[in-house]
């Protein structure tokens, strides 16, 4: 956009609809370095597909770069070879209770954060948010000891340790995703009416009334999009699961490709099935809720 | 600002209770009956210990470790303070310690003189109401969704040597990701075409907050659009400037989840994280050790939370 078309917004203010058709040459430019940019950046994700739907038989007589030999077979295969079944079912066990746990902990300290200005308030909040940003393996050589040490009853971990159990991976999860759910939820808070607790406490409701049925009703858009990306970020998370599990069987499913690549190895279609198997919970969530998951990514970081 | 209302949620309310005295404060204390008390106790507590637990403890405990000869195994009053030897030996006997070095600094350069400046311009270039944004926009972040360890696979499609495209395209016969002296290039665009969407995002956030008059002021005064961005909006997105700066140091430090798909962090691909991991589930585990290692990445990104506490404390009294 030309300095011309700025000046003229401030003299006219022709409406947002009449500006988008001006087509000047240089938004024409524009346009088309968008275009190159983004096709660019939606060509491995386009090519994990096409790859995915093509035989090997055929690509490996053919090459890649040519046309045909259109299958689903590489689906079923690696479905079946990479038991992802389990693996997707491993996945639901831990990130669902470890997002609904982050979430219920996270507000908890961010309600009282919000709610009394003491003091401690500036520390909690730092302990919290700074443990997030922690490098993982700065923690793994201790925590891995401290794992292989915690007995856990037979009921709950076949390892009869926090090592190598899905509970281990839910504490973990929630330890460290905690503190962006506390910075976010804490700021949200803070800007709710301190009126309400007044009438509140007029009413004689509990603190626990006050955090659960007048905040957290308060907070839904906040928590929606928090829920969006924690459950991106734990379904996603490899490091804890590659060093923190030993059964292949237990694996999450994004850390279970790396030992099923074994399998595949010399069959890229069958990789890319495997890919966008993997990919396919996170990509709906994206689409579907693109609008709470954008919002979760700059509500903690942009907060200014 | 319209779809993005969170962002300065907290302006439009007074700093509570500011004018309370503390005699104020201990009388609403006292408002507090016993259960509440003890349910205010519990709802600090509980996460508190978790986190302390499971983050804070484990941080200290690598510190200690960092100056023993732990092998992991021997009960832990058999270990001895062996002082600063293993990170002398770190830096002396451990051959792959300068090169993980050179390619977090390499890492941390790529993502920060190529993607973060790339992801800044088409932020700004979206920023403009133009036609088709929301698709632009979702081509671009739709990378940061994929877990790292994902975009491994997904580009090892383009990297294979016998079945990648990009060998098939230029009648090449490199091995990108197996071939010491490319693969580290090879990961770090992996890498940097998440990270150009997470900070294209980050600083649309940003520029949708920034006061429009502001730049309407620069027009007027007849400042050319890219110095208008650089003497007016720039400045006033300091924060976020910050934050951004923050993020792709901690990413970089970070970094672990690609190398460690592609081979485990060996062969051209070592870096810090991947060592101390190798340290200690590896074959060999030498806990002091990796605990020095660990340590130094510690450190490291101490120095930068608290760049970034500082920054977002300080926002959040303004």
């Amino acid at each position: 956009m030309s300095t011309a078309t700025v000046t003229r917004r401030t003299e006219g203010e022709p409406d947002a609809q009449q500006r988008r058709r001006m087509l000047t040459p240089l938004r024409m430019l524009l346009h088309g370095f968008l275009i190159v940019v983004a096709l660019v950046w939606l060509f491995p994700i386009a090519w994990a597909v096409l790859t995915s739907l093509r035989s090997y038989d055929y690509t490996a007589a053919n090459g890649y770069v040519s046309f045909g030999g259109w299958t689903l077979d590489n689906y079923v295969t690696a479905w079946r070879t990479a038991e992802f079944g389990q693996h997707f079912l491993n996945s639901v066990y831990i990130t669902v209770p470890a997002v609904l746990l982050t979430l219920f902990l996270a507000s908890c300290v961010a309600f009282v954060i919000a709610r009394f200005s003491w003091k401690l308030n500036i520390v909690l909040l730092g302990v919290f948010t700074a443990a997030n940003l922690l490098p993982q393996q700065a923690l793994l050589i201790p925590l891995f000891r401290l794992f292989t040490e915690v007995p856990l009853p037979e009921f709950m971990s076949d390892s009869e340790l926090l090592y190598d159990s899905y509970w281990g991976l839910i504490l973990i999860n929630v330890a460290f995703q905690c503190g962006f759910c506390v910075f976010v939820l804490s700021n949200y808070m803070k800007a709710l009416p301190r009126d309400l607790y007044e009438a509140a406490m007029v009413d004689g409701a509990s603190i626990w009334r006050q955090y659960w049925q007048v905040t957290m009703p308060l907070c839904r858009p906040a928590l929606a999009a928090l829920a969006t990306l924690e459950v991106t970020w734990i379904y996603n998370e490899f490091f804890w699961a590659t060093v923190l599990m030993r059964t292949g069987d237990k694996f999450p499913v994004t850390s279970s490709l790396n030992n099923l690549r074994g399998e595949f190895f010399t069959d890229n279609n069958l990789v890319s099935a495997g890919s966008v198997l993997v990919a396919i919970p996170t990509l709906v969530i994206f689409f579907m809720l693109q609008r709470h998951f954008v919002r979760g990514l700059t509500l903690g970081a942009s907060k200014g | 600002m319209s779809d993005l209302p969170l962002i300065q949620a907290d302006r439009a309310v007074p700093p509570p209770a500011a004018t309370t005295s503390t005699g104020g404060r201990r009388r609403r204390l006292r408002l507090l009956s016993r259960t509440d008390r003890v349910v205010i106790t519990l709802m600090v507590l509980v996460p508190l210990l978790l986190v302390t637990g499971f983050v804070w403890l484990p941080a200290v405990a690598t510190v200690l470790l960092s100056g023993t000869d732990w092998d992991g195994i021997g009960p832990l009053n058999e270990i001895d303070f062996v002082g600063v030897r293993n990170y002398s030996d770190v830096v002396n006997i451990y051959p792959p310690f300068v090169p993980a070095v050179q390619h977090n600094l390499l890492w941390l350069a790529a993502l920060f003189v190529v993607a973060t400046p790339f992801g800044m311009f088409l932020a700004v270039l979206l920023d403009k109401e133009i036609r088709g944004s929301r698709f632009y926009q979702t081509a671009l972040y739709l990378p940061v969704v994929l877990s790292l360890a994902l975009i491994g696979f997904v580009w090892q499609l383009l990297y294979s040597r016998d079945q990648g495209l990009i060998n098939a395209v230029f009648g090449s016969n490199v091995d990108w990701y197996g071939d010491s002296s490319v693969n580290i290039w090879a990961v770090m665009v992996a890498s940097g075409w998440r990270h150009v969407g997470y900070i294209m995002l980050l600083y649309l956030a940003g520029l949708k907050g920034v006061d429009p008059s502001l730049r309407e002021a620069a027009a007027v005064d007849g400042a050319s659009e890219s110095r208008a961005f650089f003497r007016v909006v720039f400045p006033v997105l300091r924060p976020i400037n910050i934050i951004v700066l923050v993020v792709t140091v901690i990413e970089s430090l970070r970094a672990f989840d690609l190398v460690w798909v592609v081979n485990k962090g060996r062969n051209g691909l070592e870096l810090i994280s991947a060592l101390v991991t190798q340290n200690v589930v590896g074959e060999a585990s030498r806990i002091g050790f990796g605990s020095a290692l660990a340590t130094i990445m510690l450190v490291v990104s101490l120095v930068f939370i608290t760049i970034y506490l500082a920054t977002v404390m300080r926002e959040n009294r303004e």
